[in-house]
């Protein structure tokens, strides 16, 4: 079952790495809608500290989804998907491993790049590791929410807009909770409620998430 | 010599968008027999191989495998039987090798590169092995899908149109691979529009849609 896990794992990382194009676009969107706040806003320190946070997550969203509409489209249209649904596992594995592999594909590196983001919007240094740690358990939910509205649009006409209707939704939690405990940190009130919520829905997207994107995915194939 | 079917289908129906493409559909089919499904354009060919690999539900009716309706074998199924549809299944971006490989580490199945090797030698593949998919025609591409049929090392062998876009040679080529592994005990289920001569050999049919 690992083994299974793992082998969706590597080949996702080794499509990705094949197709590094891609792969940038989403990151290089990231660091451009973090940019463009600053310039658009206006160097004023205290007003950017406060909105840091908040255009952060937000960009990360975006960002997030921008790459999800890929996560089964392109094994959807050359029958890999097919053959991946029919391999000797449960689907629910499946799609468990599709998500890790798009979160360590996509948010990790969104992981690496926050700080220094953090820095234009002279966040101070508790801040950004909070932001980063924010990141680290809110992505992964990212990603596994995202599979779920990915499977359901898979093959439609329009699907890139379905998708961003269905899912943003269900992300409001993430970012309410993820920029909130940047907020809280700078606010001085602790950033540990916030925290501990965003890893309840962490741990609530890893249990259902892919039960559900096995269900939709079955759909969307047949 | 006659052997307990290990596949069979009572009474299905498929339906697309309220529309009945065929019913009442059965057959068992046993370990060294083939099943020709025959039909023209449209008339619910690759659904019925669809509902037959599990991709797809019946509107009515069962398939079982050994005795247990589809659902509910999914694991074991997925280890006895190998799935060629209309499209590939291979990665563009991946060599013939890198394909197989894959194919491989998803099934659980350790890889015997040398035979992974020879297979694609095998089906007329020995000058592209370093070549991403990307690169190669329709009909090489089919034939690295085919090299991963037979390394798969499955019982039941579902094959939509195995012979399309494979010229004289290829088209022999495979023919001579599903005989050689129905004679061999295998199960193959194929749908084609193409004249099949699998010699002493001759398959089972079933007709949809008429």
């Amino acid at each position: 079952m690992l083994r299974f896990l793992t082998a969706v794992i590597r080949r996702d990382i080794l499509l990705a790495a094949r197709r590094r194009g891609d792969w940038l676009t989403a990151q290089f969107f990231f660091v451009m809608v973090t940019s463009l706040f600053p310039l658009g806003i206006g160097p004023e320190p205290a007003m950017l500290r406060t909105i840091g946070p908040g255009v952060v997550w937000v960009a990360a969203l975006l960002a997030c989804l921008l790459s999800l509409g890929r996560l089964y489209a392109d094994d959807h249209r050359d029958g890999s998907l097919e053959q991946l649904l029919l391999a000797p596992y449960s689907n629910a594995l499946l799609a468990l491993g599709k998500a890790i592999a798009h979160w360590i594909i996509n948010g990790i590196p969104l992981l690496l790049i926050a700080p220094v983001l953090g820095i234009q919007f002279g966040l101070p240094a508790d801040a950004l590791a909070v932001l980063v740690l924010s990141l680290a358990i809110g992505t992964p939910v990212l990603s596994l929410l995202g599979g779920i509205g990915a499977a359901l649009t898979l093959g439609l006409r329009g699907g890139g807009v379905l998708i961003t209707l269905l899912i943003l939704p269900l992300y409001v939690p993430v970012l309410i909770f993820g920029a909130g405990a940047v907020d809280g940190t700078l606010a001085g009130t602790g950033a540990e409620a916030h925290l501990s919520l965003l890893g309840a829905v962490l741990v609530m997207a890893v249990l259902v998430a892919p039960w559900i994107s096995a269900l939709a995915l079955r759909v969307s194939v047949e | 010599m006659s052997h307990p079917p290990l596949l069979s289908a009572q009474d299905v129906a498929c339906e697309r968008s309220e529309h009945t493409l065929f019913q009442g559909l059965g057959f068992e089919l046993g370990a060294g027999e083939a099943l020709l499904v025959r039909g023209g354009n449209g008339r619910g060919k690759t659904s019925l191989l669809r509902i037959l690999c599990g991709l797809s539900q019946p509107a009515s009716g069962t398939v079982h495998w050994r005795g247990a309706p589809l659902a509910r074998v999914h694991e074991q199924y997925g280890r006895e039987m190998a799935y060629v549809g209309h499209v590939n299944g291979i990665k563009d971006d991946l060599t013939p090798l890198e394909n197989l490989r894959l194919a491989a580490d998803l099934g659980g199945r350790a890889l015997d590169e040398d035979a992974a090797v020879a297979a694609l030698e095998g089906l007329g593949l020995g000058r592209c092995l370093d070549l991403p998919a990307r690169v190669l025609s329709f009909g090489q591409r089919r034939r690295v899908a085919l090299a991963g049929l037979v390394m798969a090392g499955a019982l039941l062998w579902i094959l939509d149109e195995p012979l399309t876009g494979l010229d004289v040679h290829g088209v022999a080529l495979v023919e001579g691979l599903i005989r050689d592994h129905v004679l061999a005990g295998g199960m193959a289920i194929l749908t084609t529009h193409q004249p099949l001569s699998l010699d002493g050999l001759t398959p089972k049919s079933v007709s949809v849609g008429d």
